[in-house]
């Protein structure tokens, strides 16, 4: 197996480390909004026959 | 000899752009415009809609609104570069590149028209995805460069949003949401030529045609003042159709009497610092405009709608 060192790949300055993570953080709440609209608009669509599944 | 092109470093470059930079890709000043006007569209037609539903179509439309300015944002990258107006743009700014420009501008092209086709029905997600085609194809990529008209036929990708939202609604396109249409459209011209009158070395610069640098700038301003002719009593029709109040029809009115001033204003003006003046004035005013002929829309409708709720 290859040993890693500190070396080996891109190392990302300090600025380009803090962007990333601005970048998922963002990513990952529009994610998030699309999974509660869309639950939500299910909720909404289905109305009362939510309740009313053959079993 | 270098390995790599000055195109491949672009590629290879890390990103360092923030949340900030991509939401400026949206356009957030042309999105606002569009949230309006698309709610507008949406109130118009007399038809209840569940709040969440018609809440999630804005927000789809508007996505997909500021999506087509990513698009245009990727692909005028060059352009923009050497205007004064979009130099610090984004992508000519180099915080973001071409290539994420795209991708962002393809993704969210793609999220907003199927979750507009999934919340509210496939002729809006039709008619969004049509809008973004236009303002991203046609002109963006072909009239833009092209012909002195691009922002009089382009400017109905802008136009769209009432007629998308409208649909959203009712599912089909109603009288009342072309005429909304019609509005904007015939709006565009003099409220874009208003800026690029004092842009005509910019545009000359990046080789767009605009009116002003082809015709000239006294052919542009009859232009101006033709349009807003028709402008002024269109803003009036939605009242004469009974789809607005009386009260938004006085204010139609009036507020369209006072750009025809404006417009007249800058057809008449003597010499070039007066007309950069009342050109300034118009641009500003058109705004206004066309913010208080929708806003009154919306504002009307909602009270009736609360006003039905509470009884």
């Amino acid at each position: 197996m290859t040993e890693h060192n500190d070396t080996d790949g891109v190392r990302l300055t300090p600025e380009q480390a803090k962007s990333r993570r601005a970048r998922n953080i963002a990513i990952g709440l529009a994610v998030g909004l699309l999974v509660v609209i869309f639950y939500a608009v299910t909720i909404v669509k289905l109305g009362p026959g939510i309740l009313h599944r053959p079993m | 000899m270098s390995l790599v092109t000055g195109h491949e470093v672009d590629d290879l470059r890390i990103s360092v752009a923030g949340p900030k930079d991509f939401f400026a890709l949206l356009k957030p000043s042309v999105m606002s415009l569009v949230i309006l006007t698309a709610l507008a569209g949406m109130m118009i037609e007399p038809v209840p809609v569940h709040p969440l539903i018609g809440f999630v179509s804005l927000l789809a439309i508007s996505v997909g609104a500021g999506a087509s300015g990513a698009l245009n944002m990727w692909y005028d990258a060059d352009i923009d570069a050497v205007m004064g107006r979009t130099a610090s743009r984004p992508v000519p700014s180099g915080r973001v590149t071409a290539q994420e420009a795209l991708a962002f501008g393809l993704i969210l092209s793609t999220i907003s028209v199927l979750t507009l086709g999934l919340v509210a029905n496939w002729l809006a997600a039709a008619l969004l995805a049509f809008t973004i085609f236009f303002y991203a194809v046609v002109y963006t990529m072909w009239l833009k460069r092209w012909t002195p008209q691009n922002i009089v036929i382009g400017g109905a990708a802008g136009a769209l949003p009432p007629i998308v939202a409208c649909a959203a609604v009712t599912g089909s396109v109603s009288l009342a949401s072309l005429v909304l249409f019609a509005i904007i459209f015939v709006w565009t011209p003099p409220h874009f030529w208003a800026l690029a009158i004092g842009k005509v070395s910019d545009y000359g610069r990046a080789g767009i045609p605009m009116m002003p640098n082809v015709k000239g700038e006294k052919h542009t301003r009859f232009e101006m003042l033709l349009y807003t002719m028709v402008l002024a009593p269109l803003g009036v029709v939605p009242a004469l159709l009974g789809q607005a109040s009386f009260v938004y029809g006085v204010i139609a009115a009036v507020s369209g009497a006072g750009m025809l001033w404006l417009a007249v204003d800058v057809w008449r003006a003597p010499d070039p610092a007066v007309m950069a003046k009342a050109c300034k004035k118009l641009f500003g005013y058109s705004i206004l405009y066309l913010f208080l002929l929708f806003g009154v829309i919306v504002i009307e409708n909602t009270v009736s709608l609360l006003l039905r709720v509470l009884a």
